[in-house]
């Protein structure tokens, strides 16, 4: 049986490659531009986050063709890192107690 | 076998897709990931453990940051280089994020010949590979070297809080590490690639098996999970 196992190629047109290329630099540069307009507050986080997820997937899902994997596979590497989001709650709350016991205890200014 | 799965009848049968799927290939007395090789599973585990490790650089850089009383300073500025006397923000940073998309995607090209038997446009690709991310620790130098000038220090900076210096020494630091590696290995599959050891299985490192082009994918997931931590440093460090 397993010398049957098949291997399974991923073959894809050239011109995909070149498409998700072509999205990373847009993405790019819209996240770039965020900085050079020196946007601020929400919008600058939101667009930042956004164009870093999209940047990230297409990244994963077509140049590392996670998209033509199995999804046994898939979630096997994809839902850890998200578990590591709850991580970053904790630390957030952790960082967010320190800085309120530094200004308690030292002042709000250096 | 990789496409079919036995039913509790014992009788051969597709193998089930989504979440049907899922469980079918994870369950006993079996390979999980159906269609995929060692090398290149074992390749995606170690992605996830260096996700890890990247990640816990982000997140204690999130909580020093967050944490300390001093004002942070503005990497828009600090990053910033004047050319044509005329200061722009951020450019070199922006420069290097180009160039090593564009590695990613020669690398993915490269997979792609690579598949297709093409020895010669995969070397080349890969070598291109490897210039542009050479390249791009160039510039890295370049940055430490401009900031360490301008003093910057694992223990303080001119411009603010002091954990400024130890995260940004630590991940980009850490990252140029990787992109250092890939670019030696990348030059070692692109000389076996054409010299052909795939082809004649000659012996030697990554090259057990006759031909096969798949090492040329697997370098290709560690090639494009370096230029994905940077999609993530640029996001966190440069721009926030």
């Amino acid at each position: 049986m397993a010398a049957a196992h098949a291997e399974v190629h991923q073959e894809h047109p050239i011109k995909l490659y070149l498409v998700v290329w072509a999205w990373l630099f847009i993405l790019s540069t819209c996240s770039y531009l965020v900085d050079y307009f020196g946007l601020h507050g929400y919008l600058r986080w939101s667009l930042i986050l956004i164009f870093m997820i999209l940047k990230a997937g297409l990244i994963v899902a077509v140049f590392m063709h996670m998209a033509w994997e199995r999804l046994a596979l898939a979630y096997a590497i994809i839902l850890p890192p998200i578990l590591v989001l709850v991580f970053v709650a904790m630390m957030l709350f952790e960082a967010d107690y320190t800085l309120l016991t530094r200004m308690t205890f030292f002042g709000a200014g250096p | 076998m990789a496409e079919t799965t036995v039913t509790h009848t014992g009788q051969m049968g597709p193998r089930p897709t989504g979440w049907h799927g899922i469980a079918a290939d994870w369950a006993s007395d079996q390979r999980a990931f159906k269609n995929v090789s060692w090398g290149k599973a074992m390749m995606w585990i170690f992605l996830l453990s260096d996700t890890f490790i990247f990640g816990c650089f982000l997140l204690s850089y999130m909580t020093a940051r967050i944490s300390t009383r001093v004002p942070w300073p503005n990497p828009s500025e600090v990053f910033a280089l004047r050319i044509g006397g005329q200061e722009i923000p951020l450019i070199l940073i922006a420069i290097m994020t180009f160039v090593l998309i564009s590695s990613s995607g020669t690398m993915a090209m490269a997979v792609n010949f690579g598949y297709r038997r093409d020895r010669r446009k995969t070397a080349i690709l890969m070598l291109l590979t490897a210039a542009l991310g050479a390249t791009f620790v160039g510039m890295q130098a370049f940055e430490w070297t401009k900031l360490i000038t301008e003093g910057v220090r694992p223990w303080g900076n001119p411009w603010g809080a002091a954990q400024f210096g130890s995260c940004f020494f630590m991940i980009t630091g850490f990252h140029g590490t990787h992109v250092t590696i890939g670019v030696i290995f990348l030059i070692i599959v692109a000389r076996k690639v054409w010299r052909g050891d795939y082809d004649t299985g000659r012996p030697g490192f990554f090259t057990s098996r006759k031909g096969r082009y798949e090492n040329v994918e697997i370098m290709g997931l560690y090639w494009h999970f370096v230029d994905l931590v940077w999609v993530f440093i640029f996001a966190f460090f440069y721009l926030w």
